[in-house]
């Protein structure tokens, strides 16, 4: 059986830096796979090449089978391969409700015409784009939040608004860059709540790039571990957390 | 004293009529700069164009024997704006794509190459003589003392500020309602995230460039008929105020764009009226170096924050 994401031998080079060397990852359906590493062992890179953010200097990517390596971010993410990013990109001049209508532009009637006149074919998509996009607020709890400006969400807030945005895209493999960086306690055992209720409810395949080992640990079904830019290991939670290299690389030698 | 006031009111006809003008040209800038972030040079020449195609448009149709003003400005409007967004859509796809990701100033070269290309290619079609045009609206309302100073308030004056107020309303409506507006927004926000959630980029970065190319297309056609000469150097002055007007007003800002465009049309207007016509360029940049000491990034702009 065929994977539902497959990358063999991802090379990213960037003049004379070998950013990712001869990477190989695989997700299944409805699995949480995690890549961890040091800071600058090229995970996010990695990311990087999976969406179409970068061109990947060599390897294959296959989504569904199908190869996407080559082809530009918007193909991708149509194709249903979504992402967030380390640092929060929301768009922050528009409303909470804005964000996750932009999400689904392509769901819409395209033809700037019946945007103009608002036809009813247009009218219908819209108002089902704008269902999702009050379902989805629902699930992250921010429902009462949908005509704010993202900007002035608290910090907590606009991670959950961009997982809320990726999945009104309906995607296959949503791609988690650090989603717990910057949050506390309670709000990381609340993500590693949400993350674990999407792969259970939505069939959704996790790829998730984090520094929370305990977040890590609790939700993952394999991990994947990266040091500079080479694969070091793979497994298990209880197989990593006893594999000697990746302690090695982690603590570094004794 | 009543003179003073018929003076100044007439300046201000004056000043809102290019003010109209730099507004719409404005917006062509400032859409293209919020977007990707460079300086279309060559908005000047298209603004040229659109004065060019509405001129032969309006000939052709009086010599089919079309004699409304009405019908000619409206025919002029259309095929000006349909062909002007064409050549606007073209000129990213030709001479700014290629050179997108690289550096900022190969855009730059290439828009400048751009702007003089489009200038010697009308001079070549169209000769580089002034062509002239009669009046197509003539009239208008007298206000003030037949003795003294009376102010004249063109029929022409009154179409140039309808017809550019409609389309300041339809830009404000498409960019604020619809989809395609929102996904303009978004781009201008963070283009490369706009990508990953399954936008076409490049398709709206392209019609971006013919909005602003449909918008200056407005301005030209009006001023062209206002004015009644073009040339083919036209358009690189008043796409130079024009980019101004944009600065001036917040480059990025579309209401700054056409709060700008007002503020320089009026600013000139008044120099020229109470100083000298040729102090109206020492004016308008003067007022542009004074908004920029104070802030820097325009009046409706927004401060640029440092992206990690």
């Amino acid at each position: 059986m065929s994977h539902l994401l497959e990358a063999t031998d991802l090379k990213m080079q960037f003049g004379g830096l070998l950013a990712v060397n001869n990477v190989s990852l695989h997700v299944d359906d409805k699995e949480i796979v995690s890549v961890i590493g040091p800071n600058g062992a090229g995970k996010t890179t990695v990311f990087n090449c999976l969406t179409g953010f970068y061109q990947p200097t060599d390897g294959i990517i296959l989504y569904k089978g199908e190869p996407i390596h080559g082809l530009p971010g918007h193909i991708i993410s149509r194709k249903g391969v979504v992402r967030t990013f380390q640092h929060v990109r929301l768009f922050k001049e528009m409303t909470v409700i804005e964000n996750l209508l932009v999400a689904q532009n392509r769901h819409l009637n395209t033809s700037l015409l019946a945007g103009l006149l608002k036809t009813k074919g247009y009218r219908k998509a819209e108002s089902e784009a704008m269902d999702r996009a009050e379902y989805w607020l629902k699930q992250v709890d921010l429902l009462d939040k949908a005509n704010w400006l993202a900007g002035n969400l608290a910090y907590g807030q606009q991670r959950r608004l961009e997982i809320a945005r990726c999945m009104v895209t309906e995607p296959g493999l949503i791609m988690l860059d650090e989603p717990a960086a910057g949050l506390n306690p309670k709000e990381t055992s609340d993500l590693d709540g949400l993350i674990s209720h999407l792969r259970d409810e939505f069939n959704l395949a996790v790829l998730l790039i984090e520094h929370d080992m305990k977040l890590v640990m609790d939700i993952s079904d394999r991990i994947y571990v990266v040091n500079q830019g080479a694969p070091l290991a793979q497994g298990t939670p209880e197989e990593i957390q006893n594999n000697p290299d990746v302690i090695k690389a982690y603590l570094g030698e004794d | 004293m009543a003179d003073q006031f018929y003076l100044f009111i007439q300046q201000l006809f004056n000043g809102f009529t290019l003010g109209s003008a730099y507004a719409l040209i404005a917006i062509g800038y400032t859409m293209v700069y919020g977007i990707i972030g460079m300086i279309n040079f060559a908005h000047g020449e298209v603004y040229m164009i659109s004065s060019y195609i509405g001129f032969i448009v309006i000939a052709a149709l009086m010599m089919m024997g079309v004699d409304s003003a009405f019908l000619l400005i409206t025919g002029a409007m259309i095929v000006a704006i349909t062909l002007t967004s064409v050549y606007g859509f073209s000129i990213e796809r030709v001479a700014y794509r290629p050179v997108r990701g690289q550096n900022r100033l190969i855009a730059l070269i290439s828009a400048i190459g751009m702007s003089i290309f489009l200038q010697n290619y009308v001079r070549v079609g169209q000769s580089s003589r002034d062509i002239a045009m009669p009046p197509l609206v003539e009239g208008g309302w007298t206000f003030g003392n037949p003795d003294g100073f009376e102010a004249t308030l063109t029929y022409m004056r009154v179409v140039i500020w309808v017809i550019t107020i409609a389309a300041m309303i339809a830009l404000t409506l498409f960019v604020t309602r619809t989809k395609m507006g929102r996904a303009c927004r978004a781009c201008s926000e963070d283009l490369g995230m706009t990508n990953l959630l399954g936008i076409n980029t490049n398709f709206i970065i392209a019609l971006t460039f013919a909005i602003g190319a449909a918008m200056a297309a407005v301005a030209g056609v009006l001023l062209g008929t206002f004015y009644g000469v073009i040339n083919p150097y036209v358009g690189f002055i008043l796409g130079l105020k024009a980019f101004t007007a944009a600065v001036l007003g917040g480059i990025g800002s579309i209401p700054g764009a056409m709060l700008g465009g007002m503020l320089l049309g009026i600013a000139e207007a008044m120099t020229a009226g109470y100083l000298s016509a040729e102090y109206k360029d020492v004016v308008s940049f003067g007022l542009l170096i004074l908004v920029l000491l104070f802030r820097p990034y325009g009046i409706l702009g927004k401060p640029e924050v440092e992206k990690v």
